[in-house]
């Protein structure tokens, strides 16, 4: 088991949370952790694994911070 | 030292020149504002609605300004104030860029969408609106979509160009000419109570690094609208990288993506 603290921003936290403390077997991936709170994929704008931008099959590693954030494209 | 200057040394007060002086030098010698704004700040005067830059700007700053071409694609929500904020700051030529009209359901946001201008060209209102400000800036609208086949045209000559798009697909396109030219991009985008800007230097692709494979999806916005604020806030701080950038100021925000949540008054910024 690993650690993780998943962070949502924005309307993602809406009927979920701001920020847990997760706990995940591994092999364990962001995109599993968005299939789990259903956040479609589509929707994801910048991924932000320990500070930096990431890809969504990075695998996560015990006691990393994910951060997730919705696509913005307006101007 | 020519005529030009000589009149505009012994008019200026304070090392000021005022407006009224400006006009009345460039009714006397026959040429243009902002002719008269270039030969004054050359010789370390400055026009006087910019005194109140004087003490975070230099004169040479104020005319590297001056002598600056940047081009902002888009003249909705993000593009108006990120054209207003230059056109006060004073960069001296812009070249700005839009298909559309103004239409109802801009109002809310968009600053120079009025009752007025619903109907109107967002490209040729907004450069009236803009040389209203401050005639001393060459304003050079275009009423057309920027894409690839006509993105070199459009770009060519800028210093810096600001992206005010509202569509992943055309940012995609506007960084790649960008990179083509060795062109700084200046990236905002908003959605909601969302936002995010970052500063693509030449040699970066930090929009392919946020965007890519993303083309066809669908941002918040489309869900969300856009408020008064959040456009304002964002094209702000394209204004400031853009100045920054123009004078090799400060830290760029290169690299890294400033993503701003409004709602929570959350500012995360995330390397890319």
């Amino acid at each position: 088991m690993i650690s993780v603290t998943v962070k949502l921003f924005a309307q993602f936290r809406n009927d979920r949370f701001k920020v847990e403390q997760r706990d995940y077997s591994e092999p364990m991936t962001t995109r599993k952790i968005l299939e789990e709170l259903e956040i479609p994929a589509d929707e994801l704008g910048v991924l932000m694994i320990n500070g930096r931008h990431a890809e969504l099959d990075q695998p996560l590693t015990e006691g990393d911070s994910v951060g997730i954030f919705p696509l913005v494209g307006g101007g | 030292m020519s005529q030009i200057d000589q009149w505009i040394a012994s008019t200026a007060i304070d090392g000021l020149l005022h407006w009224v002086d400006q006009v009345a030098a460039s009714e006397k010698f026959n040429t243009s504002i902002a002719t008269i704004e270039g030969h004054a700040l050359q010789q370390g005067i400055l026009p006087a609605r910019y005194q109140r830059n004087r003490n975070l700007l230099t004169c040479e700053d104020q005319y590297r300004l001056f002598c600056s071409h940047v081009v902002v694609v888009g003249c909705g929500g993000l593009g108006g104030h990120v054209i207003e904020g230059l056109v006060r700051l004073g960069v001296g030529q812009l070249t700005i860029i839009d298909p559309d009209i103004f239409e109802e359901h801009n109002l809310n946001r968009q600053t120079f969408c009025t009752m007025s201008t619903l109907g109107k060209s967002k490209a040729k209102i907004t450069a009236e609106r803009a040389v209203d400000i401050n005639p001393a800036v060459t304003v050079t609208p275009h009423v057309l979509a920027f894409a690839s086949d006509n993105g070199t045209m459009l770009l060519s000559g800028a210093d810096i160009v600001v992206d005010a798009l509202d569509n992943i697909i055309v940012r995609l396109e506007l960084s790649a000419v960008c990179r083509e030219l060795s062109v700084p991009l200046v990236h905002g985008a908003i959605g909601g109570w969302s936002g995010q800007v970052t500063s693509q230097l030449p040699n970066d692709n930090s929009l392919e690094t946020l965007y890519a494979g993303k083309e066809h999806h669908t941002g918040i916005e489309n869900k969300m609208g856009n408020p008064s604020f959040t456009p304002a806030l964002v094209a702000a701080l394209q204004v400031t990288e853009t100045t920054k950038i123009l004078l090799n100021l400060g830290e760029a925000l290169s690299s890294r993506v400033l993503t701003i949540d409004l709602l929570d008054m959350e500012f995360v910024e995330i390397q890319i």
